[in-house]
Parts: structure tokens; C-alpha cells; sequence
């Protein structure tokens, strides 16, 4: 984990997606005029036949999409996830889910950690909201290199992927060395361990991961060991290591920047319940709209940093 | 094969009128007054107009349909058995539970369905990027949208035609079935239609109008489309809602009931009659 240097999951995003236009001249590009927050600018510099601004337009855009995707194109949407999930939700489950179109929803700005731009801006009920729909894969990254790594891996699946990606700069977690150390691979449908402490498991998506890291090093100096999952592939899921974990641990929390009530909380109660029943303790938004403040401030003030893991214990 | 004949798309779309009306039977629910307004329409297109072929469905060079008001799918449905997609003892199945012939379109099961559709004000953006996409290979598929007056209320089909002015979508040509009626009421009452010519001129469009029944008419209209270049086009075409069942006709009570067996028969008599005339 390289901690000092830190880059927003949607400037990766947007770094990655000029890449792959270089190698697949199928991709597409529509943004809703937040280009230069989505970081498709990139793309569009380099591929102006190939971007399209719809304008402010959410709804429409995910219907053109639909269509230029019919004629075999895949195209990749961007907007922030309020409007992508919330403001577009009809015309992503009727004319997108429903249709199995090769659409890629690549949604920016989630979560609380959007900040200043307060309450209106924080989608909160993403991940329940789109795991809910069938045909849909949801992928929540929680590093630079993931994030790279997913852009070109949802191209490949024949359907629609909701990729939910975070305004806020966090620290490259899966560097090489890490990588190596830790054996990590990823793949859709699969979830990453790291560490196999017994004390607990701490369960997290997006930007909770690095705090569920720091919390894991801080609390091996308390002499309590915890084990990390990165719930990136949040469907399809890895049930198996969810169920290995509550298995051998002793503890179960989730961690994420969305409500508790629909995200991986709920998705993981819903697993163990059902398989190897065990209390779970979901950290994140409890039933309440966000705020204006800094990112780091509203974790704190929220309870989804390092310092709220550490205190569970 | 094209059918030029007048008479003949005439006779065709009475058959279809009667298929309609048989389907919604049938299955005692569905959409007969929507799908009567555009069954003149819809023979139009796919036996005149569109580019496809049965023997290839599938071509990626075809002409496209978007039927964005879905509920009139039963004028869809016996259009497409009328051209040999759909087998025509497959429509008694029409909204029935393990059919293919869902009660709104659905492109995963059905042959010759270009999109799913069901919920109102989507399928003119769906359009619009079938246009776009045929645009960028250069392809040269016309891409036809049929929009419902009523639906047109929605706030995303104007968002729709802005996109389409943007990309001068002139591969592009809407159908607006225009019988001023909706659920609730006549769409004057309901939320409006002044100036709709205007506005639609006004967000960039050729716009066309034309009696939605008048087979002649409405060729002219698909060809006038054709070579407008620059700009999508829009024929508002003129129709009435239960088109050629005359208890039916400009009635909003038929938006979406089933006819009692008595009502069926008479309604069958009336069309069959009109067949010989
Ligand atoms: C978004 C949405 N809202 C409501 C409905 C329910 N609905 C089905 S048909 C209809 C009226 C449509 O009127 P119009 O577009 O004029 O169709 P037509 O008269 O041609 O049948 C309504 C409100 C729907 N299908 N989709
Ligand atoms: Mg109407």
C-alpha cells in the first residue's frame, strides 16, 4: 500500500478509458456535461467521434446508449451516481437491465465522500438499487489499480455493469509489491482477503477499504487481529469467502459510504443469514441524508474511518 | 417483398385490424384503441418502407422500429405474423403466462422486435442512438420511432429531440400517432397539445402531417422523410384512437379493455366488411 500517493478512483477511471478506446475501437462514450468531473475529457480529447454529450440529460442518455449498444458498440455512460441510479433508475431497469443491453454505467461522485456539494449530491442507495436488478453486475472498486483494472474487465461482460467510483483521492492499495505479498488477483464474482486475523473481519467496498488497512495495522499494535475483505464485486458476490470468514472469525462488520439499510451490509446479513448464521455489525449511513463538509470530515462525523473500526473493539 | 399496391396494404392492414382485435380478446386485457390507431401505419412501414428481410432478421443492416408507445404491441405482433416472424396460432398466446408475446414488446423473445418498450417517453432516445450508431459505420439503416400523443408529455422525449437535432439525425423518422387521446381523457383535457407542429419545428424537425389512414398519404410522407437531409423528421400523423370498430372509435374507455363476446363479434363483422369493400 503506497499511502503518500493518492488518486481518485474516477481519474483512474478516466485514464483507463482513454486506454482502452486506443485498443477497442467499439467503445463509446456518453456523458451527461460532466465531463471534466467524470474525467471523460480524456477520452473525448483523444475520441470526439466517439464522445457524445447528451447535455444535462441523464435519462435520455441512457437511452441512447441503449440504442447505439444494439448495433454492437459498447457504450460507456458517465454521470454522477445520484443521477445515473436515481435520476435515470427507470430508464436503467426498462430499457437497460431489462433489455441485458451492453451498457457500462460508470458512476462518479458516490457516497458521502463527495463532500461540500452536501446532501443532493451523495448517492447513498446505489448499491441496493442496482444490485436489485437482474441481468446487472455491480462493481465497486477501492484503488487506482483496481480501477484500472475494471474498466477494461467490464467491456468484456456481454450485459449491463453498474461501476460505482469515488470523487475522493485515496491511496494506491494494490501497488506491485503488495500485490505479490499478498497473492491477490482480481476477478469479477471473486472478493479479496487481506491478512487472516481471527479476531474479526472487516468488510468493506470503495473507499472503506484503505480505512478498514489502517485500521488493521493500528489495531495489531493493540495485539487484536483483524482480516480485511474488499467486497469489490458486490454482484455477483463472493459468498464462499463471506462464509469462510464468518467461519473462522469472531467478528463481523461492514463498512461502507452508503446507507447501511441496501449496501453490502445488508448483502452480507442476507448471505450469512441464510447460510452460517452470525451477528453482523454494519457501519455506514443509518437511514439519513448527508451533509456539506470536507470527505474526511463527514467519515469521521459518519463513523466509516479507521478511527470508528478501531473503536468497535 | 415490397407491396406497392394500395389496395393490397390496405387489405393487409384490415387484417391486421382483425388480429388485433382477435389477440385482445383472447387474452381479455391489452390495448385495442392505440394499436388500431397505428395498424395502418405499422403495414406501411414494414410493407412498404422498412429495409428487412425475414430470411435475415438479424442483419445489421436492417431498418429499425421502436414502437415506444409498447402497449399497442398487438398491431406489432400481427404485423410481424402477417410477414411470416410471428406464427400466426402463436397470437393466441398473446399475454399468457410462458408466451413470447409479452404484454408489452420484448426484443429478447420476439424475432423482428427492434426494443422492449412498456414504459412511456424512452424510445425516441433509444432511436436517436440507433441513428447515431448507423451514422458512425455508416451503415445507412433509417430508424423509425412511433410515439404516442399522450406520451410525448414525458419530459424525456424532449430531451430526445434535442439530442436528435444536436446530431442531425436525418436517418431518423418519428411517427407521432396523433388521435388526441389518452387514459384519462382526451390529452387537450389532460395536459395539452397546443401548437404541436410548432414546437416540434421548433426543436429542429422536418415535420410532416398527414392522415395517419391514408395508405397514399403516408407513403408520400415515409418518402418526403427519406429525402429531407440535415434533420430528423416527423410526420404527425393524423389518426383516430379504435380506428375501424365503431363502437371503438375516439373513445378513451377502449385505451385497454378487452371486448365482451358480443362486442367481438360485432367488432370482427365491421372489419371483415370493410375487407370486401
Ligand atoms: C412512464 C409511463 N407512465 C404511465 C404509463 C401507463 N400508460 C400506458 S398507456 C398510457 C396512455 C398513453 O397515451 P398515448 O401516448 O396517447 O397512447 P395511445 O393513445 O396511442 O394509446 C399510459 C398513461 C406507462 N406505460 N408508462
Ligand atoms: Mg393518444
Amino acid at each position: 500500500m503506497i499511502l503518500d500517493k493518492k488518486i481518485a478512483t474516477r481519474q483512474s477511471y478516466g485514464e483507463a478509458l482513454a486506454e482502452l478506446g486506443e485498443k477497442n475501437e467499439n467503445i463509446v462514450v456518453l456523458d451527461a456535461d460532466l465531463a471534466s468531473a467524470t474525467k471523460t475529457s480524456i477520452f473525448a480529447k483523444k475520441f470526439p467521434n466517439r464522445f457524445f454529450d447528451i447535455g444535462i440529460a441523464e435519462q435520455d442518455m441512457m437511452g441512447t446508449a441503449v440504442g447505439i449498444s444494439n448495433f454492437g458498440k459498447i457504450p460507456y455512460v458517465n454521470t454522477f451516481a445520484v443521477f445515473a441510479a436515481g435520476r435515470a433508475y427507470d430508464q436503467v431497469r426498462n430499457s437497460i437491465a431489462h433489455t441485458n443491453a451492453n451498457v457500462k454505467i460508470c458512476a462518479t461522485h458516490c457516497g458521502i465522500t463527495v463532500g461540500e456539494d452536501g446532501a443532493t449530491h451523495q448517492m447513498l442507495e446505489d448499491i441496493g438499487m442496482m444490485r436489485n436488478l437482474p441481468n446487472m453486475t455491480v462493481i465497486s472498486t477501492s484503488d487506482d489499480v483496481q480501477t484500472r483494472w475494471a474498466v477494461k474487465e467490464i467491456s468484456k461482460i456481454k450485459g449491463p455493469v453498474y461501476l460505482r467510483l469515488c470523487r475522493l483521492a485515496t491511496p494506491i492499495i494494490y501497488d506491485e509489491k503488495f500485490i505479490e505479498e499478498n497473492n491477490i488477483k482480481f476477478e469479477i464474482g471473486k472478493a479479496i482477503q487481506i491478512g487472516d486475523g481471527t479476531d474479526a473481519t472487516v468488510i468493506g467496498t470503495g473507499v472503506t477499504v484503505v480505512e478498514a488497512l489502517k485500521a488493521q495495522e493500528t489495531l495489531r499494535k493493540r495485539g487484536i487481529n483483524i482480516r480485511i475483505v474488499d467486497l469489490y464485486s458486490i454482484k455477483p458476490v463472493d459468498k464462499e469467502l463471506i462464509i469462510k470468514c464468518a467461519k473462522e472469525t469472531k467478528k463481523i462488520i461492514t463498512i461502507e459510504d452508503h446507507s447501511i439499510n441496501c449496501g453490502i451490509g445488508s448483502l452480507v446479513c442476507e448471505i450469512l443469514s441464510e447460510n452460517y448464521p452470525a451477528k453482523v455489525i454494519r457501519m455506514g449511513i443509518n437511514d439519513t441524508f448527508g451533509e456539506s463538509g470536507k470527505a474526511e470530515e463527514l467519515m469521521k462525523k459518519y463513523k466509516i474511518d479507521a478511527e470508528a473500526i478501531c473503536n468497535m473493539f | 417483398m415490397k407491396v406497392t399496391d394500395i389496395k393490397e396494404l390496405e387489405k393487409i392492414a384490415n387484417n391486421v385490424r382483425i388480429s388485433i382485435i382477435k389477440q385482445v380478446y383472447e387474452a381479455k386485457s391489452g390495448h385495442p384503441g392505440g394499436a388500431l390507431s397505428i395498424a395502418d401505419i405499422l403495414t406501411v412501414l414494414y410493407f412498404n418502407q422498412m429495409n428487412i428481410s425475414e430470411e435475415n432478421p438479424n442483419s445489421n443492416l436492417r431498418d429499425r422500429l421502436v414502437l415506444s408507445k409498447g402497449h399497442a404491441v398487438a398491431a406489432l405482433y400481427a404485423v410481424l405474423a402477417e410477414k411470416g416472424y410471428i406464427n400466426k396460432d402463436e397470437l393466441k398466446t398473446f399475454r399468457k403466462l410462458g408466451s413470447k408475446l409479452q404484454g408489452h414488446p420484448d426484443m429478447e423473445l420476439v424475432n423482428g422486435i427492434d426494443m422492449s418498450t412498456g414504459s412511456l417517453g424512452q424510445g425516441l432516445s433509444i432511436a436517436n442512438g440507433m441513428a447515431i450508431a448507423s451514422k458512425m459505420d455508416s451503415l445507412g439503416c433509417r430508424i423509425y420511432c412511433i410515439l404516442g400523443d399522450g406520451e410525448i408529455e414525458e419530459g424525456q422525449i424532449w430531451e430526445a429531440a434535442m439530442t436528435a437535432n444536436k446530431y442531425k439525425l436525418d436517418n431518423l423518422c418519428v411517427i407521432l400517432d396523433y388521435n388526441r387521446l389518452q387514459i384519462d381523457g382526451t390529452v387537450e383535457e389532460v395536459k395539452g397539445l397546443d401548437c404541436l407542429r410548432s414546437k416540434w419545428d421548433s426543436f429542429g424537425f422536418n415535420v410532416i402531417e398527414a392522415n395517419g389512414h391514408n395508405i397514399e398519404e403516408l407513403i408520400n410522407s415515409f418518402e418526403l422523410a427519406r429525402q429531407t437531409k440535415g434533420k430528423p423528421s416527423i410526420i404527425i400523423a393524423k389518426t383516430i384512437k379504435g380506428k375501424g370498430v365503431s363502437f371503438m372509435e375516439n373513445k378513451a374507455e377502449w385505451h385497454g379493455k378487452a371486448p365482451s363476446e358480443v362486442e367481438y363479434k360485432i367488432a370482427i363483422e365491421e372489419l371483415e366488411k370493410s375487407i370486401v369493400k
